[in-house]
Parts: structure tokens; C-alpha cells; sequence
């Protein structure tokens, strides 16, 4: 039997706080009042766990990290960075989480039942990261200053995203079960990106590798791609897409020979 | 108390003092106020602090005289790397301040970064002279380490006015000047004529290629600038980076520029008090290349690019005028930032990546682009074997000085990293193995035999840097008088196992202590104390009326600047603890020609 570890929140958060030590790998073979003084960032204050959350241990202890859950009850929106570099065991957030969840995860799995902050999978490079709600802005891409997003592994969201969703991307695939908003893909140098939705616009801006595929239609498409074909139900990499396609390639705005491809469907 | 005055004894260490040839002798050091002394009285001895070495080697202070740590280059290369920050962080204690960055840390990060690794002298290599106040703000800021800056005068539009003249005396009253206004310490020559034509966006393709509107070639310009140096006698001989750098097949050029100045004679007029030393301490040289290891590609484009090393060091072993400093590769992440714009805006095209590009009116320009240099990329391992092989090949270490031209090929964190190689032929086979098969199979480092002994891992890190840049006066040696700049690492020479390189890296990362003018500023790399450094700049002097005659000549020519001629010089208040070192031979230095 899993060893589980429960994490209650209680009143709402003032300043958000940075809890990059809930994560399997820090919280497995400890007893709850360890768990209970981990500390925790808030602005420039270092807290302890139990300020914030209760912790009740089920089932029987164990220190490895690929037999513990964690399972998160209540509202964990201003929490940050919630599962930042995992490698393994599993994760269950019953109600939203806050920016950065799951970045540079590179094993286990996180479910999330609410919604997402902003930065979701950022850098990941391995495992799932399942968000049934929506998120914010820049899931699974690069942070600030670097063009290499995720690397590797799955991102699946319910919902919608907004802008700059798989930002960077080099590896993995990350799929939207409703709409994005703008800049999707961009600089994208493989992966795969599915947009179940639509897309407002600068879909794949400066990719040069890779494939995102829209499955409804694309407000404002970039300039800088230019159709090769019409395709009746086309695989976008190991996806298996139902009906008629239009096939771009792009973005011949940043280099004379890009290697990224854009599905859309056909008006 | 003790460790405040200064007085310290290091008991008992193996000590590597190669200006005074001490090879791993078992010695005491006595540091009597922050200067190295022979003995120290029994009632000096009571207060001092005593370091017990005994199995542990003791060296000078580290002397890094090529790197990239203040000015606006160096800022820009900070400002657009938000990644090389977020990642690499330091909190701050009750003594240091907290920094960030990896290849381009934050000035305290910096200057603690290198103290905890037992340096305590750094020059930067590049300072434009308009940039010359945030240079000098950055230095200002730095903890703990002593620090100058190189002007960069390559480019110089008064310079080439002066040489295309052939007005040799007027150059040399300009660069007199210019070194007294902007308190550098000498002269940097960065592509010389390129950087001008890069202006107009060409660069220059030989040394006899004249540039465009000032019409004077690569060659006038290092000539002239190295005679300039001999003429006003100048602590560091000229500091040249070569024209064509970073291209394939540029070893030749590299060579060619290194015969221009062959014949002159090293002339260090500073008038010093001179630190104690059995070897000549005054540098030999007349030219100091810079990071040799971009300027000697073999092959005629990336296909077939090959070390040109080999070539390089055969002319460089037969010539007694000629220091490098090695530019070396030791892999990950690098911010590549130069004077020479062009060279950088090649490796935009190659790379893709971000790029600055600065033009500074009337004397320079400059760029800045982040790179990675993998294992795995055939010319980065070709970069990785060019980098040991120019330390290697070259026979005499006193021509030698170890550096990765931080952060250019590499930061300065990984000199441990870079030692290991110098001293183990298995660390350098090991290290082949995990890289592309061109970094043996394009150079000859796979067939060098060569390992650097511990004495001379200190001509290189210590010894030859100050001697060629003229600080051996105070450092880079612990003879009677210098400074009181001690290294000592917890490695005994008695049983060392070069081979077992994860220990050496660490312990040369790490060691025991850094003492900065007798005092304990880092123990195991944390840092304990955290004095002002000083700046050393250079005071020539030249004749007054040749001086006055020159003034003229830039106040017409200040039109062109966007600063007012009041607002140029820095002011004295940008400088903490300066030190300024007079050369004031002015019949000599104007009469000679």
C-alpha cells in the first residue's frame, strides 16, 4: 500500500508562498512533525509548514518516493511552485494551485482538479502533469531569458490555456482540451503541441521544429507560414487528428529553411 | 586581533614560489602588517595569526590577468541573462552580501568567487575609455580583490589620426593621457582596424588590409601601440587580441601579429619599490596575447576546422618576447562579450542566440552572446583540446598564463577544473572519451604527455600573470616585500595522486586558506573577512608642451563625442584605495624617436 500524505489548507494566503518542498522526494519517510516544520518561504519570512496546512499521515511509511502520494485538500491557488523538480511518486491537488506547479518535474505525476497558475510545467522535463481545469500563461515553456521550454514528458489540460503556452518547447507533448490564447508555440523547436480549441493568434511565431496542430480555427495566423498541403485526417506525431487539415510550414519569418509544422483545421 | 594587523606565519607548508624557485620546499611565511617578511620578532610572533600547513601546499595569491568582471560589457551580459541568474544564487551572510549569476556573476558574487578559490588579484581585461566611470563603479563595488583595468585602444580614432601620421610621440602623449584620465592600467589593442570597420559593418581580412577612412592597417596599429608602450615604458607590455579571432584557419594571422613587435625591447619604466626576487621579475615580453586559444584555429571553414595550436606554439617556443594567456574551454555555459563586435556578431549568425552589439563612439565597440560549448558538439571539443594544447605545446611555462578568458570560452569557477587537465594526461583522456571524437582526432593533445607539476601550476596562475603584467613588484610571489597573498591548499605534494581528479578539483576549488594582506579573508571557501581591494592604474609621464600640443589636437577633435571634454576624465572618487603607479621617464620616453 501507497504511504499518503494529506495536506489540509486552512484560511486563505496573504503573500503567496514558495513551497518547492511539497514534492515526494522531500516529504517521504518523514514523520508529520518533521513534515510540519519544513520551512516555507513567504515574502521574507521563512515559516514553518504547519502555519499554513494540517498534515495527516494514512497508510503504511515509506521513504521512497515512488510509493508516496501526496494528496492536497483545499485551496492552494496562492501556493507556489508546488512539486518544482519531482522525479517520482505522485501528486493530487483537489482544488487550484498556484504558479510554477510541477516546473522542471522530471518524473511522477501531478493531478490537479482545479485550475493552474501561470508558469505550469515550466522546463519540465519528465512525467505528467494533468490539470483539469485552466491555467495561466506560459505552461511547460521556457522562463524568463531562456529559449529551452519542456523537454520532455506530458502536460494535459482540460480547460484553457492562455498565452505563450509551450514557449521554448524542445521535447514532450503538451495538449489543451479548449482554447489558447496567443503566442502558442513560440520559438518551439520540437514536441508537439494539440489544441483541441481555437488559438487567437501568433500561433508558432519563430518555431523552427516541431508540430502544433488546432483543431478549430486560428484568429490572426502568422505571416510567416506557408501552406503545403490539405490533408484528410493527418497524424501530428503520434496524434491521430479527425478531419480535413490544412498543413503549414514555418515560421519563414525566422530562418529560410524552418522545420516546425502547423495543423490547422479547414475552414 | 591578529588576524587585523595583518601578521601572520604560515608554518611549515610545502611552499611554490617560482620567482624565487622555490619548489615545494617546507617553509615558514612571515606576513609582518600585509607585506612579506623574513622573520618576525618573538613578541610579533605571540600576536600573530599562525596557520599550521604542514602537508599542504602554500602558493601566492592567484593572479587572474585576463578577465571579464566590471564595465558595461560585462553589465550588459548580466542584463540580458535573466536564466544565468534565477539559477545560480547566493543567500547573503553576516558579513557578505547576497549575489547571483553563473557565467556573469554579480560584482560581490564575483569577488567572493574568486577569493574563496585562493585569488586575490583580477584585472579586467577590457575597458573602453568612454565606459571607463562604470568600469571603475563596478570595481569600486567588487569585495576583497585587487583589481585594474586594460583601456582598449585598438580602434582609437586619435590613435589611428596619430599613427596614419606617423606621429609616434603624439600617440604616446595621447595614451600617457588617456591612462592618467581614465585611471587604466594599460594598453588593450582588440582587432585592431576591424572593430573601426565594423562600424560600416566589414571587419578587416590581413594585416596589411588598410581600414576604411583612417586608412591604417592591423600592423601600424600594433606596431605603434607596442612602441608606444616601450616608449613610455609601461608596466604590461602590449595586450593584444588578435585580428580574424574566432574564425578557422586564424593561427596564422595570430602568428604573423606576434612578429610585428619581434626585435623591441621590454622597457618596465615604473618606478616601484621592487618586492624581493630571485628571478628577474620585470616581464620579458613585448606583446601579451590574449586567450591564444581563439586565435589559433587550423582548417578553412567548420568542416574542416582543426587546432592550428600546434603551429602557433612552434613559433612561440622559438621567440623569448611572446606571453599568452590561453583562453581556455572547460565546457557548459559561457556569455561570450568582446571589444570585438564582429567576431561576435558571427557567432550570432552561427548561433542564432540573443546578441548586443555596442558602438562607443570614437574609440570601440563591443558584443555579447550567450553560448554553451557541449561535449558533444565537434568544434566545442576541438575549442576544449585548442585550450590545453596553446598551455602545452608552448615548452616554457613562463610564456604561459591559465585562464578561460572569463566568461568567454569558460567561467573562472572551473580553473580547478582546468588544473586537473594541465596535470593529468588521464583526467585529459577520460574527458576525450566523453566528447566528440574531433577533439582528438583534430588536434595532437591526444599524443601530449605533458603534465603540469604543482610548481608549475603557480608559474601559470600566479607567478607568470603578475611578472607579465608587471605586479610582480607585490605580487604574484612571496620573496621579502610582496604582498601578503597566500593560497594554501589542503594538498600534500608528498602524496599527490594528480589521477584522482575529483579530489585535486575540489581541493584546488576549496582551499584551506586564502590570506589577503595577512589576513584570512576565505577558509574552505567561505568567506571570513571581507577587506576593500585596491586599484591599480598607471601615472606616465610625458613632456608638458608635447602634452599640451595633443590636447589641442582632441579638444578639436571632441566635436564628435556626444560628452562634453569636462565630463570625460573620472574623478578620483570613483576609485577606492587607488593606487597609482608613476612611469616618469619623460626625457627618455619623449626623446628617444
Amino acid at each position: 500500500m501507497l504511504s499518503e500524505i494529506i495536506l489540509r489548507s486552512r484560511e486563505k494566503i496573504g503573500i503567496m508562498i514558495e513551497a518547492e518542498v511539497i514534492k515526494p522526494e522531500s516529504l517521504a519517510g518523514k514523520s508529520k512533525e518533521e513534515i510540519e516544520g519544513l520551512l516555507l518561504w513567504q515574502g521574507s519570512e521563512r515559516l514553518p509548514l504547519s502555519r499554513f496546512f494540517d498534515v495527516e499521515l494514512k497508510g503504511s511509511p515509506s521513504s521512497s518516493p515512488e510509493e508516496t502520494h501526496i494528496l492536497m485538500q483545499g485551496d492552494f491557488s496562492r501556493v507556489k511552485r508546488i512539486g518544482e523538480g519531482m522525479k517520482a511518486g505522485s501528486m493530487e491537488i483537489d482544488g487550484p494551485a498556484g504558479m510554477h506547479l510541477g516546473a522542471e518535474m522530471a518524473g511522477g505525476s501531478i493531478l490537479v482538479k482545479g485550475d493552474a497558475g501561470s508558469w505550469s510545467g515550466r522546463e519540465m522535463k519528465g512525467g505528467m502533469l494533468h490539470i483539469g481545469g485552466s491555467c495561466g500563461d506560459h505552461v511547460g515553456s521556457a522562463y524568463r531569458g531562456s529559449w529551452r521550454g519542456m523537454t520532455g514528458g506530458q502536460i494535459i489540460i482540460e480547460g484553457n490555456a492562455r498565452s505563450q503556452l509551450g514557449g521554448g518547447l524542445v521535447g514532450g507533448q503538451i495538449t489543451v482540451g479548449g482554447d489558447v490564447e496567443n503566442f502558442c508555440g513560440i520559438r518551439q523547436s520540437g514536441g508537439l503541441i494539440l489544441v483541441k480549441g481555437s488559438a487567437v493568434r501568433g500561433v508558432g511565431a519563430e518555431m523552427n521544429g516541431g508540430t502544433i496542430a488546432v483543431c478549430q480555427h486560428i484568429l490572426q495566423p502568422s505571416p510567416g507560414f506557408v501552406e503545403m498541403a490539405r490533408e484528410e485526417s493527418p497524424k501530428a506525431g503520434e496524434v491521430q487528428l479527425e478531419g480535413r487539415y490544412v498543413k503549414f510550414s514555418g515560421d519563414y519569418a525566422l530562418s529560410k529553411n524552418p522545420k516546425g509544422t502547423l495543423y490547422c483545421r479547414e475552414v | 586581533m591578529a588576524a587585523l594587523t595583518g601578521t601572520a606565519i604560515i608554518r611549515n607548508g610545502s611552499v611554490f614560489d617560482p620567482l624565487n624557485g622555490i619548489n615545494g620546499d617546507k617553509k615558514d611565511i612571515f606576513i609582518r602588517e600585509g607585506k612579506v617578511v623574513p622573520a618576525l620578532s618573538s613578541a610579533e610572533q605571540r600576536d600573530a595569526l599562525v596557520i599550521d600547513a604542514s602537508g599542504k601546499t602554500v602558493m601566492p595569491g592567484g593572479v587572474d590577468s585576463h578577465s571579464h568582471v566590471a564595465g558595461t560589457k560585462v553589465n550588459a551580459g548580466r542584463l540580458m541573462r535573466p536564466e544565468d541568474h534565477y539559477k545560480s544564487v547566493r543567500a547573503k551572510t553576516a558579513i557578505t552580501h547576497s549575489g547571483s549569476g553563473y557565467t556573469v556573476p554579480s560584482v560581490y558574487k564575483q569577488g567572493y568567487e574568486y577569493a574563496a578559490m585562493g585569488y586575490t588579484t583580477v584585472f579586467e581585461a577590457a575597458m573602453p575609455p568612454l565606459e571607463a566611470r562604470h568600469t571603475h563603479e563596478e570595481m569600486r563595488a567588487t569585495p576583497i580583490l585587487d583589481m585594474g583595468a586594460y583601456m582598449v585602444l585598438g580602434n582609437n580614432w586619435f590613435i589611428m589620426r596619430y599613427l596614419k601620421q606617423g606621429d609616434i610621440k603624439k600617440a604616446a602623449a595621447y595614451v600617457s593621457w588617456m591612462l592618467r584620465t581614465h585611471k587604466g592600467y594599460g594598453i588593450k589593442c582588440v582587432n585592431p582596424g576591424g572593430v573601426e570597420n565594423w562600424g560600416w559593418a566589414k571587419n578587416v581580412g590581413g594585416l596589411d588590409e588598410p581600414n576604411i577612412h583612417f586608412e591604417v592597417t592591423p600592423r601600424e596599429l600594433i606596431r605603434g601601440l607596442a612602441e608606444v608602450n616601450e616608449m613610455l615604458g609601461l608596466p604590461m607590455s602590449l595586450h593584444l587580441h588578435a585580428n580574424n579571432l574566432g574564425h578557422p584557419g586564424n593561427w596564422e594571422i595570430a602568428r604573423d601579429s606576434l612578429m610585428i613587435t619581434s626585435g623591441m625591447d621590454a622597457n618596465n619604466k615604473s618606478q616601484l619599490e621592487w618586492g624581493e626576487t630571485k628571478e628577474n621579475a620585470r616581464r620579458r615580453q613585448t606583446v601579451y596575447l590574449a586567450h591564444a586559444q581563439f586565435s589559433a584555429y587550423g582548417g578553412t571553414s567548420w568542416r574542416d576546422y582543426c587546432s592550428g595550436a600546434p603551429e602557433l606554439a612552434k613559433y612561440i617556443n622559438q621567440v623569448e618576447d611572446v606571453v599568452i594567456d590561453s583562453g581556455s574551454v572547460p565546457f557548459g555555459p559561457a556569455t561570450c562579450m568582446t571589444g570585438d563586435g564582429p567576431a561576435i556578431h558571427d557567432l550570432y549568425m552561427l548561433s542564432g542566440q540573443k546578441w548586443s552589439n555596442t558602438d562607443v563612439e570614437l574609440e570601440c565597440g563591443s558584443g555579447v552572446l550567450p553560448m554553451v560549448y557541449l561535449k558533444s558538439s565537434p568544434v566545442s571539443a576541438v575549442q576544449w583540446a585548442i585550450g590545453l594544447e596553446v598551455m602545452l605545446l608552448i615548452d616554457d611555462p613562463w610564456k604561459t598564463i591559465m585562464t578561460t578568458d572569463h566568461p568567454n570560452g569558460g567561467i573562472f569557477t572551473q580553473y580547478p577544473q582546468l588544473i586537473t587537465w594541465l596535470m593529468s594526461r588521464k583526467a585529459r583522456d577520460d574527458t576525450a572519451r566523453e566528447c566528440h571524437k574531433w577533439a582528438y582526432d583534430r588536434s595532437t593533445l591526444g599524443s601530449v604527455d605533458r603534465e603540469f607539476s604543482l610548481y608549475d601550476v603557480a608559474i601559470v596562475t600566479r607567478a607568470n600573470p603578475a611578472r607579465t603584467i608587471g605586479m610582480a613588484y607585490r605580487k604574484g610571489h612571496l620573496g621579502l616585500g610582496a604582498d601578503g597573498d597566500v593560497t594554501v591548499y589542503d594538498i600534500d605534494p608528498a602524496n599527490l595522486n594528480q589521477n584522482d581528479t575529483a579530489t585535486l578539483t575540489a581541493r584546488l576549488a576549496r582551499p584551506d586558506y586564502t590570506i589577503k594582506d595577512g589576513r584570512i579573508v576565505a577558509r574552505q571557501g567561505e568567506i571570513v573577512s571581507v577587506p576593500e581591494g585596491r586599484r591599480f592604474y598607471c601615472r606616465p609621464y610625458v613632456d608638458e608642451d608635447l602634452e599640451k600640443d595633443m590636447l589641442k589636437d582632441v579638444k578639436d577633435w571632441f566635436k564628435y563625442y556626444t560628452v562634453g571634454f569636462a565630463n570625460y576624465p573620472v574623478p578620483d572618487k570613483y576609485l577606492k584605495n587607488p593606487v597609482a603607479i608613476p612611469v616618469n621617464q619623460p626625457l627618455e620616453a619623449v626623446m628617444r624617436r
